[in-house]
């Protein structure tokens, strides 16, 4: 029998970026927020050896214990899903600050076509020019809408950059100047302006300078050490919920964080939450934390895989394509990159920051016309020097063998004169890929793991291959002896890191019928639920989340807060 | 293989070393006013402590002092023959040459030992539970075995195959003819009932490029000469000075060299 504890007025799943910013917005309103995090506790003087590649990289120091809970893949519905034994493809994040502790910290806004895609992309090249079991939505809200929200974020965060000339109207610059270019970056400018694109600095939540944010928040500049991803930053400068909003939100008075908290239901009755349940993994105990506001913010896979364990709202079923939860699960397209490899050059390539780079979006949205091409969408295309760690940093010509004498002459000769220029493809949500529960897989605690069902269709593969040779002559006019790039993508396989920009499964949109939550993030089916993160995206952009999971949150906090005053839904 | 302007080892020239004390007073201008706690704030509000400005000079550059006992070169999983056919095989993977050592002078074996005898060799964080079923190659590793097993069947049959084929222990052989039985393994022409070979090949390769380049700490990079060989100037605790420069060679620090400012 589970322990019961005193009401409180919002309960929040998961303290990473979303939880963190609303707690914090909504304590500041005087409300009594308790969140519960699964993970231990994570403080900045956590990572006074943080420049440990064996430890953070290859070991995932940081990331969820996957012997306790992983999740299920395959590639269609016709073969036995199969756990994630190890990680690969994508990266789990645990304990407080969640995966928000080891992002790189490119803080990118999404384009206004994103968040009209299926609208804009008909009314330009005709309806069938989207195929029919292409699932894509637009979300309910414009870029306009959502831009208050953008602004909102990074300015808290402290975002250095400079205005995307191809991106979406700004209502104010970026609170701080970009950061540092370094040559490899200079070059690739200087390149991309030759070709005629548009290279602008990539937004950073690494400091460029000291930093004073509007909650009274100092944080000193980064230092370009080169542990970012993965890492978590011993100096506080990338910005991380533990160093900005969480604190905030403790000062108050008003939030309670309770650690090692692993919620497993949320407890309904009618069409209403009463609270949730917990699992105190400290103890075993079963605990129930009653509230009038329950919000979800964990990662995609544990919203979604809350939701519906809890029977709270209408599973996705694809045979006819109708229920919301599961829906629309979505990826990323990253093998679109190509390398380059310089005889006359070196760079520092060991040096960086995880938002250190040159981006360009001449080939994002439909910043180019897909007429002639078989796939909609795009990639962001960038130079980044994330800080090139050697243990999984080893580029070479292709047809240099993996091991032997060859191997470590060509990667020691290569380790500073390789630069790769990435594209960053987006991902478009069809009827048969999404997320369910595994019906034979279990977790630690008898539950059962999220099964997702995902491959790499026509689009991907098209659009990888066309990313590719744009990323490719861009190394050719930088001046590099010899390029790699990609002829072929291949099916989507678990094992390679790609991503860690899974979308989808609980969305956002302007009907029932369609989507999961509407633009508050706020469920349609049980008004007090509020679903926030990357789950409720339709599809995914070309960029990385962070930006828009921030803005989401920050419309989430102030849609919680109208709904305290007035209830029902907002929309 | 190198270009003649790639200086292939360090000769004290042309080498920025950004001192502790140097990335103090750095550090302290680029803080300004704010506030700064966290993990490095110690090192910001106590300069003074530090008198170890220099980190200690790496060994093999200068002149030898006494080298203290290394205290870490003991096995705590392997047996002897399982040591030596591992540190022979990485040694394959990542050979010395004219440009600096191999696995085994790194200590790579010593490496791959003490990580099987910890988490990674009991797969302790990864979902190893029931049931188990052959799946497709996207789905990755499916196997019950942990990689402690794996290695000691691993180990066992590349000694196997060396006996059968080439009628000799793995580490008498020739370098060419370990290449040979490496390949074999590498390509799946061995066929094992219990492990995958080129899956047992390609974690052996990976745990060797893992001793190669991790922090001496685990007992491979031996005296940091794993980034030496790639000019990685390891644990720094900042690249403000030089991020927009170009190619700047810069002495090797390690986790160890942190801990001198307690």
């Amino acid at each position: 029998m589970a322990k019961t504890l005193p009401k409180t007025d919002v309960v929040i799943v998961g303290v990473g970026w979303a939880g963190g910013i609303i707690a914090s917005e909504l304590t500041k309103k005087g409300l009594n927020v308790v969140g519960l995090e699964r993970g231990r506790e994570r403080k900045t003087e956590d990572y006074y050896m943080v420049h440990d590649e064996l430890r953070y990289s290859a070991r995932y120091g940081l990331m969820q214990d996957l012997s306790k809970e992983t999740v299920t893949f395959r590639s269609t519905e016709k073969i036995r899903a199969l756990p994630m034994r190890a990680y690969g493809s994508f990266l789990i994040g645990d304990g407080l600050g969640g995966a928000g502790v080891h992002w790189n910290g490119q803080t990118f806004r999404f384009l206004p076509y994103d968040f009209k895609i299926r609208s804009m992309t008909t009314e330009k090249y005709g309806k069938n020019k989207i195929p029919a079991d292409m699932a894509i939505q637009d979300w309910g809200i414009t870029y306009e809408e959502l831009e208050p929200y953008y602004d909102t974020f990074e300015k808290m965060a402290g975002i250095a950059g400079e205005e995307n000339p191809l991106g979406g109207k700004r209502s104010n610059p970026y609170p701080i100047p970009p950061m540092k270019k370094s040559p490899a970056m200079q070059l690739f400018t200087d390149a991309t302006k030759k070709l005629n694109l548009h290279p602008y600095m990539m937004p950073s939540a690494n400091l460029s300078q000291d930093y004073t944010n509007p909650d009274g928040v100092s944080r000193a500049a980064c230092q370009y050490c080169g542990y970012c991803e993965r890492f978590g930053c011993e100096y506080g400068a990338k910005a991380d919920p533990v160093v900005t909003v969480i604190p905030i939100a403790v000062k108050s008075g008003k939030f309670e964080i309770r650690t090692h908290s692993h919620v497993r239901r949320i407890i309904h009755s009618g069409k209403k939450a009463t609270g949730v349940l917990y699992t105190d993994v400290t103890t075993g105990e079963e605990i129930i934390q009653p509230a009038d506001i329950v919000v979800m913010t964990s990662y995609v896979f544990n919203n979604v895989r809350i939701l519906l364990m809890s029977g709270v709202g209408k599973p996705y079923d694809s045979s006819t394509g109708t229920g919301v939860i599961g829906r629309n699960y979505a990826y990323q397209v990253i093998k679109g990159g190509a390398t380059g490899f310089f005889e006359e050059k070196q760079f520092n390539n060991f040096a960086g920051a995880g938002s250190l780079g040159v981006n360009l979006d001449d080939y994002n949205g439909d910043n180019f016309d897909h007429s002639g091409l078989k796939f909609i969408h795009g990639a962001s295309i960038s130079v980044s020097q994330t800080g090139q760690r050697p243990i999984s940093n080893n580029p070479a010509p292709g047809g240099t063998p993996t091991w032997g004498k060859d191997f470590k002459a060509n990667t020691l000769k290569y380790a500073n004169r390789a630069i790769t220029v990435g594209g960053q493809g987006s991902s478009m949500s069809f009827k048969h890929h999404f997320l369910d529960l595994d019906p034979e897989y279990k977790d630690a605690y008898g539950d059962p793991l999220m099964r997702l069902t995902f491959d790499f269709e026509e689009q991907d593969k098209e659009l990888a291959v066309f990313i590719s040779g744009k990323c490719a002559d861009i190394l050719k006019e930088m001046g590099a002896n010899h390029i790699d790039q990609l002829k072929e993508l291949g099916p989507y396989e678990i094992t390679t890191y790609q991503s860690t920009h899974n979308t989808g499964g609980a969305i956002m949109g302007s009907s029932p019928e369609t989507s999961a939550v509407n633009t508050y993030s706020q469920m349609w089916d049980y008004d007090n639920v509020f679903v926030v993160g990357a789950s409720s995206f339709p599809q995914n952009a070309g960029y990385n989340p962070t930006d828009t999971v921030g803005a989401l949150a920050y419309r989430a906090a102030e849609g919680i807060l109208k709904y305290r005053e007035k209830g029902g839904l907002l929309v | 293989m190198a270009n003649s302007d790639e200086p292939k080892k360090t000769n004290g020239q042309n080498i920025e070393q950004p001192s502790r004390r140097k990335f103090l007073i750095n550090a302290g201008y680029a803080i300004g006013g704010v506030v700064v706690g966290g993990a490095v704030g110690s090192l910001f509000r106590k300069p003074n402590k530090t008198q170890q400005t220099e980190p200690a000079p790496p060994s093999g550059t200068g002149e030898e002092t006494t080298v203290p006992k290394n205290y870490n070169r003991a096995l705590m999983f392997f047996s002897q023959d399982q040591f030596a056919i591992a540190n022979a095989a990485a040694e394959r993977i990542y050979p010395a040459d004219d440009i600096g050592p191999g696995a085994a002078a790194l200590g790579v074996a010593f490496f791959i030992d003490h990580q099987l005898a910890g988490d990674w060799g009991f797969n302790s964080r990864e979902y190893m539970s029931p049931p188990f079923y052959t799946g497709e190659k996207t789905q990755g590793y499916q196997g019950r075995l942990r990689r402690r097993e794996m290695f000691e069947i691993g180990l066992q049959e590349i000694e196997n195959y060396s006996q059968t084929q080439k009628s000799k222990k793995f580490v008498k052989l020739a370098p060419e003819e370990q290449d040979e039985v490496l390949k074999a393994f590498e390509s799946d022409s061995v066929k094992l009932t219990t492990i995958s070979a080129s899956g047992f090949f390609k974690t052996l390769r990976s745990a060797t490029i893992e001793g190669v380049y991790s922090d001496p700490l685990y007992g491979g990079n031996m005296d940091m000469n794993g980034w030496k060989m790639r000019n990685y100037p390891g644990n720094q605790m900042s690249y403000t000075d030089i991020i927009e420069k170009d190619f700047t060679k810069i002495e090797p620090s390690s986790l160890q060299d942190h801990m001198s400012a307690h």
